[in-house]
């Protein structure tokens, strides 16, 4: 029974792969040459405490996570819902997480530096 | 199979497990549940490393000079590429994989037979990869010098160069001897000695008008800040207290030991998620092969484990970006 209904349902999404493919193949080849090459441009200027070239590394690999999940591991095809239980929740913990330890971080990192905090001796 | 399931007379209704809440099955929405929870696991990972990093923003190594060899391209610096290479093997693994699901929904038993074998070598040509970059690390290639607050000191040429500790340090006779449980309490024993005595560094690096340290700190340029001569001198001789070779949990020759834990921790918790991953896949293609899903009529086993295995695919996409990016 299964056997007829998803034979006759699923046709082969094979170009759609291999365009994928291509996709994070060049996106981790251009992350490769900017991390070699590092313009100075993009070191020198910052934006929120972080150089552009980070904010480009972290931009492109949201880029490639969301062709990870939503092609290779076939969100798209899910039901709304089913989508928004595991993105939400992931990205609202996630960024809190992120939020409080690195802010964290940066406070500790000033007393060690402006405190009076020896750590170089 | 068949024989251990006792029939009820509710097969498809919602008693018998025939609701599919979010038209998702059971089996797929459990793992999809358990990816989420490892995501989370990954990201506290992630985040505390970051969390250290800003900590120690000043003095943090340099992923480009800790992660720069190339299989066979001895004493060239290499930055990058092979860690760009572990990324295509993966990257491409996971396109075998998904292949190998898009064949199993359309009952083609061979070709997921054989996607899911190109899966499995995938994953094995990158847990051997994975292996050659922690010896690399583990061993170290220069060895560099402790002070009593911990930080690392490194020794370079008058042109900025690494020199190795092996090429520099005078050796003398030492009754420097390794603490063996036979001499003590039993129950202990010595770590290993380094190679040379910090003395003999120290010896070595007086003898040499050359040499300069390089201290941690990174500079206003990026780079780390190279003393002079004069005060290289003060440095070693009032706040060396030991040599360190390579990296362990405790010690680490590139930078703060911090990083070692977090190189050794996150890459060690995803090389242990891949040989899960090999694992699940060689079951899968074991039953595959004998043509369990074939009689099932569905293939949705290689689709879960296809799920798990992007997963592992998604979280290197990102330990990638945070550990030699970034």
């Amino acid at each position: 029974m299964a056997q007829d209904s998803t034979a006759h349902h699923h046709d082969s999404n094979s170009k759609r792969i291999w365009s994928v493919f291509i996709i994070l193949s060049i996106v981790t080849i251009v992350e490769v040459i900017l991390g070699i090459l590092k313009p100075e441009f993009l070191v020198d200027n910052n934006l929120v405490n972080m150089s552009l070239l980070n904010w480009i590394f972290i931009v492109l690999t949201l880029y490639k996570a969301y062709y990870i999940a939503w092609s290779f591991m076939h969100l798209e095809q899910e039901a709304k819902w089913l989508r928004r239980v595991i993105v939400w929740t992931a990205l609202f913990l996630v960024i809190y997480l992120i939020f409080i330890l690195l802010n964290e971080g940066f406070y500790i990192y000033q007393v060690y530096k402006e405190g009076y905090v020896a750590w170089d001796f | 199979m068949e024989a251990t399931v006792a029939r009820t007379g509710t097969e498809g209704k919602t008693w018998g497990g025939g609701n599919e809440p979010l038209k998702a099955s059971y089996g797929k929405m459990m793992m999809w549940f358990f990816i989420l929870s490892d995501a989370l696991t990954f990201s506290g990972f992630l985040a505390a490393y970051g969390f250290s990093r800003f900590k120690f923003a000043d003095i943090w190594p340099i992923a480009d000079e800790v992660f720069n060899h190339f299989p066979f391209l001895h004493g060239v610096d290499a930055p990058m590429y092979y860690v760009a290479l572990m990324t295509f093997i993966l990257i491409f693994s996971s396109v075998t994989m998904v292949l190998a699901v898009d064949a199993g929904h359309q009952l083609k038993k061979a070709k997921v037979t054989f996607y899911m074998f190109l899966t499995i070598i995938g994953g094995v040509i990158f847990l051997g990869s994975q292996a050659w970059e922690w010896s690399n690390f583990i061993s170290g290639e220069y060895g560099a010098v402790t002070t009593t607050g911990g930080n690392i000191l490194q020794i370079v040429d008058a042109e900025g160069e690494r020199v190795a500790l092996e090429e520099i340090a005078i050796e003398e006779a030492s009754v420097r001897r390794e603490h063996e449980d036979n001499v003590g309490l039993w129950f202990e024993s010595g770590e290993g000695l380094p190679s040379y005595s910090i003395e003999e560094v120290k010896a070595g690096f007086a003898a040499n008008e050359n040499l300069l340290i390089r201290t941690g700190v990174l500079g206003e340029n990026g780079e780390k800040v190279i003393l002079s001569r004069q005060e290289s001198l003060a440095k070693l001789n009032n706040e060396a207290t030991g040599v360190v070779e390579g990296a362990n949990l405790e010690h680490n020759e590139y930078g703060p030991p911090l990083f070692a834990d977090f190189f050794f921790f996150i890459t060690g918790f995803h090389g242990f998620h891949v040989f899960s991953g090999v694992i699940l896949n060689i079951i899968i293609f074991l039953n595959v092969i004998v043509g369990t899903y074939e009689r099932r009529g569905s293939y949705e086993m290689v689709e879960k484990v296809g799920l798990y295995w992007h997963f592992v695919d998604l979280v290197w996409v990102f330990v990638f970006t945070f550990f030699y990016l970034v």
